[in-house]
């Protein structure tokens, strides 16, 4: 390991407990801050973007200190950062680490689409099944439209 | 399932080949207690149970099976429609947008039945106006009714409706998604006409992109061994998310642009509107909308059982010559959706 990778590694452990959301693409790590509602937290937060990167041209990474995500969380940063991972530490020590993944079916936190559906003229909960995983689309389970990804708006 | 599997058995081997004979026989000697809603139900169908107080919100909801026994249901109901065996329920038809012709049809069936019928034909003159939720009208008119037939504006209401009723709903058109029992008076008319389901080689014509009809009988079509002849301008070709049930199935699509070129090789014609709001330049809507006019004259190059289907009503995309043709089934077809829909209200409510 050279020297330059071995900082990072620090970097990346530099909290004492928490959660390291890494290799979020650049372009959408204020997206994840925002679904996530860490701009509203009162918790340590470290936010690096723009950062060179390996795998991805140029990626982001969030540090939160004393915060674990639940499913559905993840799940939201899986839609919008597909190529993330999640570094659990506890005492600057990673204790858990998993690689996003794309949930088969999306409740309550994506917009349908269609102005015409149900889910946007009355207080109903949208739900989705995703239909296909690499061009990212959800079918939206009360009118049966799909909703791609670049036209996510999440609720 | 009916009341006991004894009872069950019963019925089923003695009256499973001529089921409405015994019906019939019932009637006149008067015996009304062991006539009822089971014993018509069990010489027909196993696979319809499943659907007793459930919901009808989209075509995709039902199996292959369950078609075909609806379909089987209906044809006695055409035998001998006039029964009176909802005489104990309420059926509510709630209009949140007009359409005459599926309300009248829904309480012919309901009435024909014996059924009372309540509800509203329009949104403006009820209590939605006010502004109430779809939810509360659905809760309030739920105390009322023991089914819900619904036709709304908007995509998706219909299964949210299911979802918070404590009845069933049947969706009667919920904005441009599903209007599954138009699919199913349609399947009813071309296995009536062609004798069969299987291997039916389908034109559709007109507005294939918007067109719900299309979307759902194409999609249904696909558990029959279907060809499909799609017959429609650039702008208005079938959508590839219905494309892709017909690819899955590994079922064959053909694409054209005029009319002709498919009404001798098919079994079915089925016309549909094309609407000027649809086109963003009023002159392709001209031009387009004459492409698809079926005359009399073309029927002479047809195939001899040929079928003209259409959702009704129609503007100028079939010309009154052709009406009384014995090709012409439209007016037959809509006639059929009174059959289906007492099926469906018989075995949803009964069953
Ligand atoms: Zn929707």
């Amino acid at each position: 390991m050279s020297v330059n990778e071995t900082r990072k590694e620090l970097k990346v452990s530099a909290i004492e407990n928490g959660t390291v959301i890494d290799h979020i693409p650049a372009d959408a790590v204020f997206q994840v801050i925002n679904i996530l509602n860490l701009n509203n937290i009162r918790n340590q937060l470290m936010v690096g973007t723009n950062l060179d990167s390996k795998k991805l041209d140029k990626k982001g990474i969030i540090k939160v200190s004393n915060k674990y995500f639940e499913k559905d969380e993840i799940n939201k940063i899986a839609l919008i950062a597909p190529t993330a991972s999640l570094i659990v530490i506890k005492d600057f020590t990673v204790v858990y680490k998993e690689n996003v993944e794309i949930p088969n079916s999306v409740d309550k936190i994506v917009k349908c689409i269609n102005p015409n559906c149900i889910t946007n003229h009355e207080k109903v909960p949208t739900q989705f099944s995703v239909v296909d995983k690499d061009d990212l689309s959800l079918l939206c389970h009360y009118c049966e439209k799909t909703t791609k990804k670049e036209n996510f708006s999440f609720i | 399932m009916p009341n006991t599997p004894l009872l069950r058995g019963v019925w089923g081997c003695v009256y499973q080949t001529r089921p409405f004979i015994f019906l019939i026989f019932h009637l006149h000697i008067e015996e009304r207690q062991v006539f009822n809603l089971n014993t018509i139900l069990v010489n027909i169908t196993e696979n319809i149970y499943r659907m007793k107080n459930k919901s009808l919100v989209s075509i995709n909801d039902i199996q292959k099976e369950q078609y075909q026994e609806i379909l089987d249901l209906a044809e006695k109901f055409e035998e001998n429609p006039t029964q009176d065996i909802l005489n104990k329920y309420v059926v509510a038809t709630l209009f949140f947008e007009p359409s005459t012709r599926t309300r009248l049809s829904f309480e012919s069936a309901a009435s024909r039945l014996g059924a009372k019928v309540i509800g509203f034909t329009d949104a403006a003159t009820s209590s939605v106006k006010k502004g109430e939720s779809l939810k509360d009208t659905i809760l309030t008119v739920s105390n009322y009714s023991d089914i819900i037939v619904m036709r709304h504006p908007k995509e998706g209401s219909a299964r949210y409706a299911s979802e918070v009723s404590p009845v069933p709903i049947i969706n009667a058109g919920d904005g441009a998604n599903q209007h599954p029992t138009q699919c199913l008076l349609d399947l009813y008319s071309i296995r009536k006409t062609q004798g069969r389901l299987d291997n039916i080689n389908i034109a559709f014509v007109g507005d294939l992109k918007y067109g719900r009809t299309v979307h759902s009988l194409a999609i249904a079509l696909t558990n029959f061994n279907t060809t499909f002849h799609l017959v429609s301008p650039e702008e208005l070709k079938l959508p590839s998310s219905v494309k892709r049930y017909i690819k899955q199935k590994g079922l064959k699509y053909y694409q054209y642009s005029e009319l002709e070129e498919v009404i001798p090789s098919v079994d079915i014609l089925y016309m549909t509107r094309i609407q000027q709001e649809r086109f963003s330049d009023p002159l392709e809507f001209e031009r387009v909308k004459n492409a698809y006019i079926l005359r009399k004259t073309h029927l002479k190059y047809s195939k001899k059982n040929l079928k003209v289907l259409h959702p009704l009503p129609r503007i100028n995309e079939i010309t009154e010559d052709v009406d009384s043709d014995p090709k012409a089934y439209y007016f037959q077809q809509a006639q059929n959706g009174v059959y289906v829909r007492q099926a469906l209200l018989a075995t949803i409510l009964g069953a």
